[in-house]
């Protein structure tokens, strides 16, 4: 994958990231370094290599189906920048 | 230009566990703000989610009723996205390799069967509630739903109408009942759909740019949102422009679609493997175990009623649209020997009467077997049908058995032949014109004479024994 200046920006706009011209300059090579890093990986041959979805040879982790009490709301709230009636509050989001 | 109206619907259902997804809170409905909350469900870090095994069963019942293929190997991913309904910035879902694959559900419109695809159904959390308060300068947050666990149910794009619609909303409502896996109260929002929805000329073979609607939580609201949409595109290509593939907000109070241009307009998730969470590797004893624990489904419920109790197609469709009603009449037909009865009064007066209140089935106030007991009534010849219907009101009204009903209010037949002599007696004397037309041989006299009787009667009299009575009475003099 070619990472180009317009993916950084791309990927800035996604997480939220207001980047300066020169932090989207700077972050468009080292991506690409680490990117062609991982590339690197694609030269072995892993046709018979079953795709791994974890790093731990494990499944099914489950719990039953009990409730337990949940937290006091207090503490729930407790670092919650804004709050008002019991509920967490966060700037204005209108669709 | 004629057009066809494509439609694929995305259907979120809440599962009936007692426990979110990945946590120990509760997911019952309602409650004070933020207080079925932990740390797993709001997203604090360093938190370690563990799924709900029931929720791996209930997806897979909901699955097999479907017709799906079970996934052997199946996974969990991340969904990247900002909206503050999630404490987490993604919600955990399936990509990849969801829990069902593959299956179909069978609709009815106009007396027609159409089998309709299902592309998958995956695992996935809810999300949070936000209260917008437009004096404010915030919103506010409640994350009790957050967490709670869903299925979706992704159709696939084979419904031509806005009934066809409803019909598979209603399908597969009654299904996911009827499996007991999720109550599907739309108003509490515990069954949702997003519309996806393209039009195109009659006969083209390509299909038109899609537009989605998403959150439409009545049968109303779908079968508004469907039309009004339809029409939108169809204005819009025949007025020269083109339809922009975009998902718009459903407003139900002014019956149109707005367009929702938000940045997460992108739809770029950037899913990810969940590395908290381990893959599900599902046995296929376990899941024939399932399988074999499904109770009788509502296609199969609808062709026993026509079968057994020889109900019409109609209405084994409606009495099977819903488990509670459903379970209702197989319930009052265990205690009555006259299930066709018992049917017609269902899909009649009790259907009448519960939408004149504006009540829902769960909400019959009085046990099945009082009907099956109303029913006898009228067979063993104790009450009249026209009195009977007046015992269901009051049944209705206030939850009291039909022989009660009919004890205090002296509601039974009278067929005391003493006390029936002295009624026709006085409908004789008062109706000497029609007596004489009786006599010079027009029948239609004494129907007009019965229900002169009958009224006297209050409608209690046995009218057979009413008419013999006239008749003796006027033939002897």
């Amino acid at each position: 994958m070619k990472i180009t200046f317009e993916i950084i920006e791309h990927v800035a706009d996604l997480a939220r990231l207001n980047l300066t011209e020169s932090e989207k300059q700077k972050l468009t090579s080292e991506m690409a370094n680490i990117i062609g890093y991982v590339d690197k990986l694609n030269q072995l041959d892993t046709t018979n290599v079953p795709p791994t979805s974890h790093v731990k040879p494990i499944s099914n982790i489950f719990r039953e189906d009990v409730v337990k009490e949940s937290f006091d709301r207090e503490k729930i709230l407790s670092n919650a920048p804004s709050r008002d009636n019991g509920c967490f509050k966060v700037p204005k989001v209108v669709e | 230009m004629e057009y066809e109206i494509v439609i694929g619907l995305e259907v979120h259902a809440e599962l009936s566990t007692k426990s979110k997804i990945y946590c120990s809170c509760t997911t019952e409905f309602g409650g004070e703000e933020n207080t079925h909350c932990c740390p797993i469900c709001t997203g604090m870090p360093g938190v370690l989610p563990v799924l709900n095994k029931k929720v791996v069963e209930y997806a897979v019942r909901a699955g097999l009723a479907t017709n799906c293929t079970i996934a052997d190997y199946s996974k969990q991913d991340r969904k990247n996205y900002f909206y503050p309904d999630l404490p987490k910035a993604y919600q955990i879902s399936q990509y990849d390799f969801p829990l069902c694959k593959n299956g179909y559900i069978d609709i009815e419109t106009d007396g027609k069967t159409k089998r309709v695809g299902i592309t998958r159904i995956h695992i996935e959390e809810d999300a949070g509630k936000l209260m917008h308060d437009e004096w404010d300068t915030g919103t506010l947050v409640d994350y009790n739903r957050c967490g709670v666990p869903l299925i979706e149910i992704v159709g696939e794009p084979d419904l031509r109408s806005a009934e066809e619609a409803r019909a598979y909303m209603e399908k597969l409502r009654s299904i996911l009942q009827f499996i007991g896996v999720s109550d599907c109260k739309m108003q509490e929002g515990s069954l949702r759909a997003d519309v996806n929805l393209s039009v195109r000329p009659v006969g083209q073979k390509e299909l038109g740019t899609r537009t989605e609607m998403k959150n439409l939580n009545s049968f109303r609201s779908i079968v508004r949102a469907v039309e009004a949409e339809a029409q939108r595109q169809i204005r819009e290509i025949e007025s020269g422009g083109t339809v922009v593939q975009e998902t718009r907000r459903w407003d139900d109070e002014r019956g149109l679609s707005v367009s929702m241009r938000s940045k997460e307009e992108a739809h770029d998730y950037r899913y990810f493997p969940e590395p908290d969470l381990v893959p599900i590797v599902l046995d296929k004893e376990w899941v024939e175990g399932i399988r074999a624990s499904l109770p009788e489904l509502p296609d199969a419920r609808k062709k026993r009623y026509v079968r057994e109790f020889g109900l019409p197609e109609y209405d084994a469709e409606i009495l099977t649209s819903s488990k509670v009603l459903s379970d209702f009449f197989d319930d009052a037909v265990k205690q009555s020997s006259n299930a066709k009865a018992v049917s017609n009064w269902i899909m009649g007066d009790l259907m009448r009467i519960l939408k004149e209140k504006g009540m829902e089935v769960e909400n019959i106030p009085f046990p099945a077997g009082y009907l099956a007991r109303l029913v006898g009534l009228i067979e063993k010849g104790t009450i009249s049908g026209t009195i009977a219907k007046k015992v269901f009101e009051k049944m209705f009204l206030s939850g009291k058995g039909p022989e009660t009903i009919v004890k205090e209010e002296g509601l039974e037949v009278v067929s005391d032949e003493g006390a029936l002599t002295a009624v026709v007696r006085k409908v004789l004397d008062n109706n000497p014109q029609s007596v004489a037309d009786y006599r010079k041989g027009k029948e239609k006299a004494l129907g007009f004479l019965v229900g002169q009787a009958m009224r006297e009667t209050k409608g209690k009299a046995d009218p057979q024994l009413i008419n013999k009575l006239l008749k003796e009475a006027m033939d002897k003099a």
